[in-house]
């Protein structure tokens, strides 16, 4: 048997609502139809009434899940991509996020953020927003990088009694296989080390760890052990994994497939830069997308992103090699 | 039941009309001594933010507030204090609310009109307009979900929020889900200082309830005696199965858009017109002439009020504010995965 990313999601979705009466799934075109991913496949069929297709109406759907969740339901929401979020965005950021801090009543929810580029998706089907809604109070922000994560962690998210928007790398959707899905819960807000080395620390998250990966590998032959990061959740972030592995290795690069003024790679070199300064030998750096829409055509689409190819120019550059 | 009596056709039926008429008189009057005494401490300096009042509003505010019963929910606005009372809110949130207290609903982290007590199905409303209307429907597809039916959720919006997304979005998916949903839209002819004629172009705004496939009416809010029967239907029509309702009330705010407005925007024709009647001397006036009250009775309801709100102000007045070093400052309701500050 072999699981996908994709699988794992809907897997995920079927166990929780099959354990829990409160969950339901609202999103475009995700009934009988199983969504434009196919994330929620036959669930409409296996539980009448708990999986609905909505209007194409972003903020409404939010508004409709804030609501339900004050009457104490554990809402999903599917955005159909991530980029099509922006249209809610109000509800998520306002309405939300900050529901707990005003009443003191939690707003458990999820919002699936289908994210992330893929070859020939353009500016409006490509966008990685983890950094946007991590910078509002009142939101968790979680980033799978394994079939594995993306079932528990969305289980995880579904047992939390706060807003989480959930970024599932389209990318990644077929393209990642397990043989099995976890038994246990993945604790929310814990980063791993998703590969051990001495020499650098490489921090990435959902499908730049793969990248990462793919470079410690190759330099792995070479004779340089690189440590890779995965911080799965990019808020809370998990400053201590990240901080004990600079402190193994005394040198930092951080990866993230979004822009890069701002956001969840700098401020990972910043906590490190600020809180751990002495633990560095070297600058830290940090790689991102360029600072464009993302690009259609597959040739700029490619350059556009870092891949294992710049990766590994950085990692060779920041070791000196 | 109400609905029944406010539909005061039936001779038998006017003394229960008188009730509830007297009922939402004395509220409106609650509401408006309440509405001034926040006026009043603003200009002392003794209220941290903003003072919105509903003067002129009143009569739609409580006529809603009434229709509604316990297990409902109601989304008020700014100027529903009137309502928010009738429907159950205690004076002292409101008071502590605008006053910061630390025991009230929002513990001095949100302040004046942004109150509600979502357990008891009064949401707070957020600042967005229109932002509402899908958060009510939301509760309304829970309630469904779980299988509980005869709720309705009610929304109170202005004429500027009509040309918001969230309001068509909103009004839309109600409708598509056929939900129990009320949405009131208080047309008081400016949004701040936006008249009319800047903010919509169709001759009237209930002709956008055909656009929802959903029933509009509209009424003119000056007249307690319109509103009570109006309101009380529209949610007796969501209560029994009919869909969303749109309810458009005419009338004039008579005031600013805060106390820090000053108004003089307000065209004085539209304020010596039949919209710019303040409600509550209307009410007055029904309430002598129908020998509902006379004199006395109407002064000693005033005194009442008065009493009531400035005992609730003085109790609130030497009640603690928030404790920023005992704050714990966690948006979080799941604490163990608070960031904290950097």
């Amino acid at each position: 048997m072999s699981i996908t990313y994709l699988d794992a999601i809907r897997e995920a979705q079927a166990r929780a609502l099959a354990e829990d009466p409160r969950v339901f799934i609202y999103g475009q075109d995700i009934g009988a139809f199983g969504g434009a991913f196919k994330a929620t496949k036959g669930l409409a069929q296996r539980f009448p009434g708990r999986v609905l297709d909505s209007p194409i109406s972003e903020d409404a759907m939010i508004g409709m899940a804030v609501g339900a969740s004050v009457e104490g339901m554990r809402p999903i929401i599917e955005m159909q991509f991530a980029d099509f979020s922006t249209a809610g965005f109000n509800q998520i950021v306002n309405q939300a996020a900050t529901l707990h801090w005003r009443t003191n009543v939690p707003c458990p929810m999820i919002v699936r953020l289908p994210c992330g580029g893929t070859s020939g998706s353009g500016p409006f089907h490509s966008q990685s927003l983890e950094t946007i809604y991590a910078h509002y109070p009142g939101l968790v922000v979680l980033t799978p990088a394994t079939v594995e994560d993306a079932y528990s962690m969305l289980l995880g998210a579904v047992a939390l009694d706060d807003p989480v928007i959930f970024c599932e790398h389209k990318y990644l959707y077929y393209h990642l296989k397990a043989e099995q899905l976890p038994t246990e819960a993945t604790p929310i807000g814990k980063a791993r080390i998703a590969r051990p080395g001495r020499d650098m620390t490489v921090v990435a998250y959902s499908a730049m760890l793969h990248e990462a990966l793919a470079v410690a590998q190759e330099l792995a032959a070479e004779g340089t052990e690189i440590e890779v990061v995965d911080l799965r959740s990019v808020k809370p972030l998990d400053t201590d994994t990240v901080m004990a592995s600079v402190a193994r290795t005394g040198r930092l690069l951080c990866v993230g497939e979004a822009w890069p003024w701002g956001g969840v790679t700098a401020e990972v070199v910043a906590r490190v830069a600020s809180e751990g300064f002495g633990l560095l030998d070297a600058p830290p750096r940090r790689l991102n997308a360029k600072d464009t829409p993302v690009p259609y055509h597959p040739n700029l689409w490619a350059a556009h992103r870092p891949t294992a190819r710049s990766i590994a120019a950085a990692a060779r550059d920041l070791l000196g090699l | 039941m109400v609905h029944t009596v406010l539909n005061h056709g039936a001779a038998g039926e006017v003394s229960l009309f008188r009730d509830v008429y007297v009922e939402a008189y004395r509220w409106m009057l609650l509401a408006r001594f309440l509405d001034e005494k926040f006026a009043s401490l603003y200009r002392m300096g003794k209220i941290h933010g903003g003072v919105f009042l509903g003067r002129g509003q009143e009569a739609l505010s409580v006529a809603l507030g009434l229709a509604l019963r316990k297990g409902d929910i109601f989304a008020p606005l700014i100027r529903d204090a009137a309502g928010r009372l009738a429907f159950g809110e205690s004076l002292s949130d409101s008071v502590r609310t605008y006053l910061g207290s630390a025991l009230g609903p929002m513990k001095g982290r949100d302040g004046s009109v942004h109150r509600g007590r979502p357990k008891d199905g009064l949401l707070p409303m957020i600042s967005h307009l229109g932002a509402m209307i899908s958060v009510v429907n939301g509760a309304l597809m829970a309630r469904r979900l779980k299988g509980i039916s005869g709720m309705v959720g009610a929304a109170s919006v202005g004429d500027g929020a009509t040309s918001t997304g969230s309001f068509h979005e909103g009004l839309n998916q109600a409708a598509v889900e056929r939900l129990p949903l009320v949405v009131v839209v208080a047309n008081n002819h400016y949004a701040y200082s936006t008249p009319n004629e800047r903010q919509f172009a169709c001759a009237s705004l209930v002709d956008k309830a055909a656009g929802y496939g959903i029933h509009g009416e509209e009424l003119d809010a000056t007249d307690l005696a319109g509103c009570l029967p109006a309101l009380a239907n529209a949610v007796e029509r969501a209560r029994s199965g009919s869909g969303p309702q749109l309810v458009i009330a005419r009338l004039l705010r008579l005031c600013g858009h805060g106390e820090h407005d000053d108004a003089s925007y307000i065209d004085p024709a539209l304020k010596a017109s039949p919209v710019g009647r303040d409600c509550l001397l209307v009410a007055e006036e029904y309430l002598r002439e129908s020998g509902w009250a006379d004199p006395v009775m109407l002064e000693a309801w005033r005194e009442e009020a008065r009493q009531k709100v400035e005992t609730a102000v003085a109790k609130v007045q030497r009640e603690p504010g928030p404790d920023p070093y005992t704050e714990d400052w966690c948006a979080l309701a799941s604490k163990h995965l608070a960031e904290g500050g950097v």
